[in-house]
């Protein structure tokens, strides 16, 4: 159960690239684990080691100026490809707890927010204006999720938009198996009486091959 | 009020809406595999939690297999620990696996159709975002994340925001040796790989209604690349013959229930998308990617694009990054690169008539020396029926590798890959740096470009290349079930 976020202050990293997918956050090997922690080391593995595990040089999360960084500032299309929910896990493992981008892969976007990753829209001009400010290193942002706010250390604000219910749960953070079976739990008992037999699966043959 | 496809089953299942935009469904199918699920099974147990409906819940092993022989042991630890965890995780929650050794195990989306686990107007979802290809059969499919997956398991419902929809026409008659595969590779180019994001894509017109089932298959499974939540395509007739038979689908009265039910799932007229795009199919030649997403695509007769013709920095950049990685000098043809391996598989063409249409371009020919080519069947039902019909011998003559079902090249979580700096030909559906191993350049296409490929040992246009007919594959065993939905799909195909 993800733990509440409203509030998120730290440092921002730039990541200049459009079209981040998810087999880049992390490789498919990565994804032979029975538990969701320490998947942190493999983030972006490719653009950070090489074939021998060995760290390569310069990858932006590794730079000094942003190894404590918790707010990703992407481009377009951050998180497209595969459902792999373990891209956010391994981003929240890292300590990202942020990511601002243009567009995000609708799949990555739903993963984030059941997890507690705030994913924040922004116009491309905005985010590239961001990202700019991020590269040059120590850019802290404070964002406030209920006021729905990124304040930056100009004094300058700059608004986004959450939907409601995402914004609801992100701040409210609760146990949505646990929710849907006291609040519907009726509706989905009279939906099962009323299925049609034709939609059960059973095994009457087996395949003409 | 008029009405798509995909409204008509979305009403069906909606339970609740909560806030503006999101919908309590109601999962009247539920596919798991090995990999995304360990993590939601293991939130169930914590929380002490059943799954709700077992009987509606199906598992099997397809990402992280071997291809190789099943009497092998299992080499690699982690995946032999992914298999044990879902074949446990299976008995605990008395869910059906189809596990490495049942002869209908498969990869997900190849299993799901075939054995009537999918049907008209079901939803159905699955931690996998190659889900939409389930589309093709007229149900309402979508991919997932694990603690998704996790609340369907516990409550067999799932909270989703309706998806806009957007209209993809495919007009025109292909042209020979292209296939639905370079249709939907033409669709992510033009369009790119964001061109669909929070659209349903629902694949409409003539061309699409003279695809078989499995040819839709291909551009749903594909739809995903241009961003879209899922894709669809009115259940015809089509779909009835290809399930059938099937060993899940409704029989006797049931199946009569079924398809009065099947047969109101039109889009009315008049019914409205957010987004239209149209395609003329008739003008495509065969496409092929060149770079590392699947927009980043070519005619097979064309070159590789010149960072220096961009004006966008950005765009520049990524065409450089692209070229270098793959190692493509800027302004190259395609056509006649060399290369290491050719695969044929995945859930994207790995299928009975896919191999068919292999079948007809290799037969009697040879492949090139020094290249290896696999033939991965989408499942080891496809791999039997290939066999009775003698495709294999065709495939094995040739010089390809046979080998048993799995995800292999396409995902590389098994042995099953390109080396560093490799460059293959592969009928899958993401060409994403290091998808295919560390360093591996991949190039997407349709498999009859993959095997003239292979036969050249360079990327090849397969126009070059005649096709033997049915009666010359001299073909040992053909059911009826083959017949009528693999070599003479109604009405054409
Ligand atoms: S074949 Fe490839 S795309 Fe399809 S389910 Fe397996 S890994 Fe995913």
């Amino acid at each position: 159960m993800p733990e509440p976020v409203r509030r998120i202050v730290g440092k921002a990293a730039p990541l200049e690239m459009d079209d981040v997918d998810t087999d880049q956050i992390i490789p498919a090997q990565f994804l032979k684990v029975l538990s969701r922690k320490g998947l942190g080391k493999y983030l972006f593995y490719r653009w950070r080691f090489d074939e021998d595990g060995k760290p390569k040089e310069g990858f932006v999360l590794d730079r000094k100026e942003f190894r404590d960084a918790v707010i990703l500032v992407a481009g377009r299309n951050f998180g497209i490809g595969s459902s792999r929910e373990n891209a956010v896990w391994a981003l929240m493992d890292f300590g990202i707890r942020c990511v601002i981008a243009s567009s995000f892969g609708d799949i990555f976007y739903g993963n984030s927010v059941k997890n507690g990753l705030l994913c924040i829209r922004l116009d491309e001009e905005t985010v590239k204006r961001l990202r700019s400010e991020a590269a040059k290193g120590g850019l802290t942002l404070d964002i406030d999720v209920e006021a729905e706010t990124i304040k930056l250390p100009s004094g300058e604000t700059i608004n986004f938009k959450l939907e409601p219910n995402v914004k609801r749960r992100l701040l409210e953070g609760l146990d949505e198996i646990e929710a849907t079976l006291r609040e519907y739990g009726d509706k989905i008992r009279a939906y099962e009486a009323k299925m049609a037999r034709f939609k059960m699966p059973r095994q009457t043959t087996v395949p003409l091959e | 009020m008029a009405k798509t496809v995909l409204e008509k089953i979305w009403d069906d299942h909606v339970l609740a809406v909560r806030g503006e935009d999101e919908y309590l469904l109601y999962v009247d199918r539920h596919l798991t595999h090995e990999v995304t699920s360990p993590i939601a099974f293991e939130g169930l147990r914590t929380a002490g939690r059943r799954v709700r409906r077992p009987d509606l819940t199906f598992a099997l092993m397809d990402h992280n297999v071997p291809t190789s022989d099943r009497a092998l042991p299992v080499r690699d630890e982690h995946s032999r620990e992914q298999m044990r965890a879902l074949a446990k995780n299976a008995r605990e929650f008395s869910i059906t696996l189809f596990d490495y050794f049942s002869p209908w195990q498969g990869i997900v989306h190849v299993v799901g159709p075939e054995l009537g686990l999918t049907v008209p107007g079901i939803t159905l979802v699955c931690g996998d975002s190659h889900t939409s290809t389930h589309g093709a059969l007229g149900a309402l499919a979508f991919g997932i994340g694990t603690s998704e997956g996790e609340h369907v398991f516990a409550t067999q419902t799932i909270w989703m925001r309706r998806p806009r929809q957007m209209e993809v026409r495919l007009e025109g008659d292909f042209k020979s040796h292209t296939t639905a595969k370079d249709a939907i590779l033409y669709v992510i180019r033009d369009l790119g790989t964001g061109g669909m994001i929070g659209h349903a894509a629902e694949f409409r017109g003539e061309a699409v209604k003279r695809m078989s089932v499995e040819e839709r298959m291909t551009i749903c499974n594909m739809a995903i690349e241009g961003g879209a939540r899922t894709a669809i395509v009115e259940p015809d007739e089509k779909v009835y013959s290809y399930l059938d038979g099937a060993p899940y689908a409704p029989t006797g009265d049931d199946w009569e229930d079924a398809k009065k039910y099947w047969e109101t799932l039109k889009t009315d007229n008049g019914a409205k998308f957010d987004k239209s795009y149209r395609l003329d199919v008739s003008k495509l030649e065969p496409q092929i990617t060149w770079g590392t997403n699947p927009a980043m695509c070519i005619g097979v007769s064309e070159t590789v694009p010149e960072p220096r013709m961009f004006e966008d920095p950005a765009k520049r950049k990524m065409i450089e990054r692209a070229l270098e990685y793959m190692g493509l000098k800027p302004g190259q043809k395609i056509e006649g690169t060399p290369i290491d391996a050719v695969f044929i598989g995945s859930c994207t063409n790995a299928r009975l008539s896919d191999l068919v249409m292999v079948a007809r371009l290799v037969k009697g020919r040879k492949v090139a020396p020094g290249v290896r080519a696999m033939i991965v069947p989408g499942s080891m039902l496809v791999k039997r029926r290939a066999e009775r019909m003698g495709l294999h011998r065709i495939f094995l003559e040739a010089g390809f590798e046979w080998r048993n079902s799995g995800c292999s090249m396409c995902i590389a979580m098994n042995e099953d890959r390109l080396g560093p700096g490799e460059r293959g030909v592969l009928t899958s559906n993401r060409n994403f740096e290091n998808r295919a191993g560390p360093g591996s350049r991949v190039h997407l296409a349709s498999p009859l470009t993959a095997a003239a490929s292979a036969l050249e040992g360079k990327i090849a246009d397969p126009r070059k290349y005649s096709l033997a007919s049915i009666d010359e594959l001299e073909l040992e065993w053909v059911s009826p079930w083959i017949e009528r939905n693999i070599l003479k799909p109604m009405g054409g195909g």
